[in-house]
Formats: structure tokens, sequence, C-alpha cells
């Protein structure tokens, strides 16, 4: 009986950590979609400097693990602001989102035809107008497939910031297995925990993805 | 600026033996990855249903789980089942299993779209299904995979750095115990940063010359 | 004198799960002929030849390649269709093979040839369809007329008993097929039994033995091409012809 003891406290601890791992997911996707989309805009259609500037973020960012931005983010955020785990830890997953929804961005952009912009100041918009009303929503819509698969990447990611001390999935099963000295069933039962959310996780992206299909 | 330098001297020595246990990690791991994707990729297209279906659990769930979670229930997890593993080794299967899940994804898409022509064809020279898939699908298949392959390589550099979490010193490990030594974080994740960067440049500029030796003549790849 | 003949189809189906595409089709064909089968779109022209080297199994109706019945269980199959050579519509080369590779892999991993050995017949092969200063050419730095004679040449190294033909020039742009052509009628010549699809009714005249029109997968009639050119027997072989020679002529004529 003390394993299915054990198992059932592992269970309810672990999953205590499901709505922590769910508030990183969503608000370093959100940070990231800022990032990601303002500086795929410039580097599409920004001035020389500006282009250089979210090239220079892009690549930068990708070529280091995310682990290492979120430690160096995590140390300047403290320096500045007193900010909780949570969202220090959730800004420096999202800046490093960031960098990979630039290049996704960037790939919507430019795989929007240039007849939708020539168009578009056709009929008298300005350049910002244009690409607010009329680029940009086509753009998000290319983007969805590529933009899925980033989502359940930070949905997986988000199990870095436990090295700031954010208790999420991963952070609780350490926690629960030091207690119990059952590794075996808590990284277990957080390893199924995940399939199960990445699961429904990829079952939510593809309606969406369906839902707003371009017919091109 | 000074103290910058002294901080330099410090620890770059330190690092330079992390990346050679990145470097061996990232290795043992991409070939272990590509002995397991090699035979996955092939089964997953020419296998029969089940075995398709059994193929395809196992990339589900190494694809669908967090790496770090991988490596725990490996490195602390299977000692429950009596299977005690030494820290590298487990990193090396952890990884290994992983990329072999993205390795077999990746080939199974390369040989997906060599034109089926190429089967028939092969058959019609009295091929069997064996010896065309491994005389010619196999060789365009895996000339097509370079591409999805060498962002592999890389994104393999990268999560080796979760290792350090088992304790450890490759790069990132050396790198946070270097930080709790010189009380210096924001500097020494820098220089680990950079570490990375060059490591990740270098590979790119290699990979780029082994995808460009490889090409067939006259055709260009869809993907440029 | 009757001669073995060298394959023989009888009642011949074929469906691809509720679409019947053949219906009891049946052929002879003797050493050395040349048939060009013709007939509208749909008809099972290619299903045919697909059959006859079994890429595509027959649902029922039997197969003799030299009096051996092909369709029997428990015949390689692999070996069949190394007598059995095939020419395809979209070349199907071996797209990470030289010209000379193309034609020399067959030799070395079916014939299980040495190398060198392979490599001259391989040549030699190339030599008959023209191409020995392209042998080291990549499909895709070849034209489209030079890919389908190394596709020729490949066929030809597995040193088959009777080559089909499944509109070998119907990819090519109209300057590109007369180079296809004059190797098939080489070949005709030096005595290869030959099943041709194809709809180019100035190699049908000149080369054919004889003329099959298939339609609904069903041989509706066949005879010498003079015959089938001039008086058909049946209203529909007729119309057909009429239609495709009209077209040709017409192209000529320009």
């Amino acid at each position: 009986m003390d394993f299915l003891q054990d198992l059932i406290a592992t269970l309810s601890f672990i999953l205590q950590g499901l709505w922590v791992t769910i508030g990183v997911t969503l608000l370093a996707l959100t940070v990231g979609l800022v990032f990601g989309v303002a500086m795929a805009m410039l580097r599409v259609y920004g001035n020389r400097f500006l282009r250089q500037v979210a090239t220079v973020y892009s690549v930068i960012v990708r070529a280091v693990p995310v682990i290492v931005i979120i430690f160096i983010l995590y140390f300047v955020i403290a320096r500045f602001v007193n900010l909780s785990p949570f969202l220090a830890g959730s800004l420096a997953l999202g800046f490093a989102s960031g960098a990979y929804q630039t290049e996704i961005f960037r790939g919507a952009f430019q795989a929007v035809p240039p007849g939708q912009m020539v168009a578009a100041r056709a009929i008298g918009m300005s350049r910002l107008q244009a690409i607010q009303s009329i680029i940009l929503p086509q753009a998000v819509r290319l983007a969805l497939p590529a933009w899925g698969n980033e989502a359940t990447l930070v949905l997986k990611d988000s199990t870095l910031v436990f090295v700031v001390g954010v208790p999420e999935i991963f952070r609780r099963a350490q926690q629960i297995s030091a207690r119990t000295l059952e590794p075996f069933m808590a990284f277990g039962a957080a390893l199924l925990l995940y399939l199960i959310l990445t699961m429904i996780a990829t079952q939510i992206l593809q309606w969406i993805e369906r839902r707003y299909r371009l017919q091109m | 600026m000074q103290d910058f330098l002294e901080l330099l001297r410090n620890v770059v020595p330190s690092l330079l033996q992390g990346a050679v246990i990145t470097l061996q990690i990232a290795g043992v791991s991409l070939l272990l990855g590509g002995a397991i994707g090699l035979p996955l990729g092939i089964g997953r297209v020419y296998g029969p249903p089940w075995l398709q279906r059994v193929l395809g659990a196992y990339i589900t769930l190494f694809q669908g789980t967090p790496l770090l979670i991988q490596l725990f229930l490996v490195y602390y997890g299977l000692p429950d089942l009596g299977l005690t593993l030494g820290r590298l080794t487990a990193a090396y299967i952890t990884l290994g299993l992983n990329s072999g899940a993205y390795q077999a994804e990746y080939l199974r898409g390369a040989l997906q779209s060599v034109s089926e022509g190429q089967m028939t064809a092969a058959r019609a020279i009295g091929m069997s299904k064996a010896q065309a898939i491994r005389s010619i699908i196999l060789p365009q298949a895996l000339r097509l995979v370079l591409p999805a392959w060498s962002n592999e390589a890389i994104a393999m550099l990268k999560n080796t750095a979760v290792v350090f979490a088992i304790a450890i010193l490759d790069m990132m490990g050396q790198a946070k115990a270097l930080a709790s030594d010189y009380f210096a974080p924001i500097p020494i994740y820098m220089i680990v940063a950079v570490f990375y960067i060059v490591l990740v440049g270098v590979a790119y500029l290699l990979l780029r010359q082994v995808e460009r030796r490889v090409q067939i003549p006259g055709l260009t790849s869809e993907a440029e | 004198m009757t001669t073995e003949p060298i394959l023989r189809i009888e009642d011949l189906y074929k469906s691809f799960g509720e679409t019947q595409v053949l219906k009891g089709f049946s052929l002879t064909i003797q050493p050395q002929e040349v048939v060009v089968l013709v007939g509208p779109s749909g008809s099972g022209k290619s299903t045919l030849l697909r059959c006859i080297n079994l890429l595509h199994p027959p649902t029922a109706g039997r197969v003799w390649l030299d009096a051996q019945e092909i369709t029997a269980p428990g015949v390689d199959q692999d070996k069949v269709r190394q007598r059995i050579g095939m020419v395809f519509q979209d070349f199907n080369l071996f797209t990470h093979l030289t010209a000379l590779g193309n034609v020399m892999i067959g030799l070395t991993k079916v014939r299980k040839m040495h190398k060198k050995e392979a490599h001259d017949l391989a040549m030699l092969e190339l030599e008959r369809v023209g191409l020995v200063d392209r042998a080291d050419h990549y499909p895709a730095q070849l034209s489209g007329g030079q890919k389908q004679r190394v596709a020729i040449a490949r066929a030809l190294g597995m040193d088959p008993h009777i080559m089909l033909f499944d509109e070998p020039t119907s990819a090519l742009d109209p300057e590109l097929t007369g180079e296809v052509l004059e190797v098939m009628q080489q070949l005709a010549k030096e005595g290869m039994t030959m099943i041709v699809v194809s709809h180019e009714m100035g190699f049908a005249r000149q080369v054919a033995s004889r003329v099959v029109f298939m339609e609904n997968g069903v041989v509706v009639e066949e005879g010498p091409p003079n015959q089938m050119f001039t008086q058909p027997k049946s209203e529909r072989t007729r119309a057909f012809l009429r239609k495709i020679t009209d077209l040709d002529d017409g192209g000529e004529r320009q």
C-alpha cells in the first residue's frame, strides 16, 4: 500500500505545478510573440540599421542554449528590478523564444505576395497601415504551423525555469522525489503528464490552424 | 576592464575543458541518434503497419516530453529499476534516444520526398525492395536529409547544455560552477554564451561545406 | 513453322479497388515483333505494361514469358523483371547517379557483375544509344531526349528478352522525340521484341509489325499497320486512328 500512497502523493504534488507550467508557457509565448513580430517587421521593413539590430538579436540568441539565456537575463533583470522568479523566468524564456519567432514571422512576411503591398498602397494606405491591416493578418496565418511547433517547444523548454526556482512540473517532481526517494515514479509521472499536455496542445494548435488557414 | 581580463584569464581554461565535454557529448549522442534514427526512419516508411505505429509511439514519447525530464528519468529514475548509469553514459543515452526520434522523423520526410518513380524504376530492372531501398532510395534520401540533419546537429550542441543539471562539467556546468566561485554570474554567462556562439558558428560553416560537397551536380536543392 | 511465342497474355484482369482497368485482355507476341499499343487515355495501356512485368500484380489471368508462367505462385518476380526491360514516360533515371552509374547499378547489384566488367558493358550500352560522351553527366545535366536514351540503355543493360515502352516520347519537347524514336527503330532492326505504348503514328507505320487498339481494358482490334490505318474493321478504331493521325499529319505538314 506504500506504493499506492506514494503514487497518489506524487501525482497530487506534481499536478500543483501544472498551472505554473501553463502560466510560464503562455507568458513566455506572449512575450516571444511581441518580440518576434516586432523584430521580424524590423528585419523585413526596417532601415539598414534596424535590420541589423534585429538580425543580431535573432542570430545571437538562437546560437546560445536557452538555459544560458535564462541565466543571463535572470541575473540582469534582478539587478534592475525585483521580479518574482515566475515573472523573471517567463520573461527570459520569452526573450529566447522571440528570436525563434522572429525567424518564423520573417518567413511569413516574406511569403505574403508582394502584390498585396502594392495593392494596399494603390488604394491610398500608408506603408504602416498596409503592414498593419493587410500584410500582418496574412502573415500571422501563414506563420501558424511553424508557430504551433514553437509553442510546443516553449512548453517543453518551460522546465528550464526550474533553475530560478519556479515550482513548475519538473521542479515539483524533483522536490517530491527527494521526499519519497522514488525518483522513477516522480519523473515518470512528470513525463506522462507532459506527454498528455503536449498532445492536448498539439490538438488545440491544429484546430486553430485549420480554422484560420488561408486559401491562397 | 582590468578586472574583466583577470576574470577571463581565470575562467577560460575551465570553459575550454567544458567545451571538450560538450563536444564529446554532442558527438557521441549524434552518432547514437543516427544509429537509432536510420532504422527507425526506414521502418516508419517501409515497415508493416504495426511497426509503423510502435515507432510512431517512440517518436511521440521523445518529441512530446522535455529533455530535462527524460534525462532525470534515465539518470535518477532507472536505478530504481536496478539500472545504474554513470553521468556521461546517462547523458549519451538520453540525448541519443531523443535525437534518434528527431533524426527518424527527418529521414522519414526525406524518404517520402524521393519520387515514387525511383522505386518503380529500380524494381523494373529486377531489384528487390530491400535492394532498391539500399542502393537507390537511401542514397538520395541521405542527401536530402542533410540540411535537416545539420539543424539537428546544431540543436544538439545547444541541447547538451541541460546535462549540467546532473552535475556534468560541460561548458554550461563549468559556467555555473565558475559563476558561484567568482560571484560574477553575468559576465561569466556572457562569456560562455560567446563560447557557444563560436561552437555553433563553426559547426554551421562546416556543415554548409559538407552540404555543398555532396550536392548532386545540376540539381539545385529546393530548400535554398 | 510455328515459333514459341515470347509473351502470352491470357484473359488478364486488373482492378484498383472498385475500378476495373483491365477486363480480360489477351495478346500473344512472337519473337522480334514490334507491337504498338494505342488507345484513348484511361484505356489501361500503362496498367497493362505494369501488369506484364508484375509491378502491379494482376487481379486475374495469366502471363507467360518464354513459355514460363510468370503469374504462377512462387515465381521469383525480381528475376522476371530482369528479363523485361521497361522505359517510362518520365524517364525515372536515378537522380543521384551519373548516366554511366544508372546503367551500371543494375549490372553490379542485380546481375552481380564485377565493377570493371559492368563498366565496360555499360559503356557499350551507352554507345548503342549514342551517349558515350555524356557518361559522366548526372540526370539533371541531361536533356529530356538524352535522359530517355540513358533509360533505354539502362534497360538494355539487363539483357532483356522483351522491352516495354510506356509513352517514351510524350514527356519530350517535339524536337527531342526524334532522337529517342531513332534509337527505338535501331533496336527493332536488331531484332528486339518490343511493346510500345505510343501515339507516334509515323513510328507505328514504319516500325510496327502489328498495331493493337485497346479500349476499356480489352483489345478492340489488331492487325498490321497498313490494314489498321487504311481499312480497320471497327468503327471505333477508325474514329480513334483518324483523330490521332490527323493531329500527327497536321504536325508534319507545318
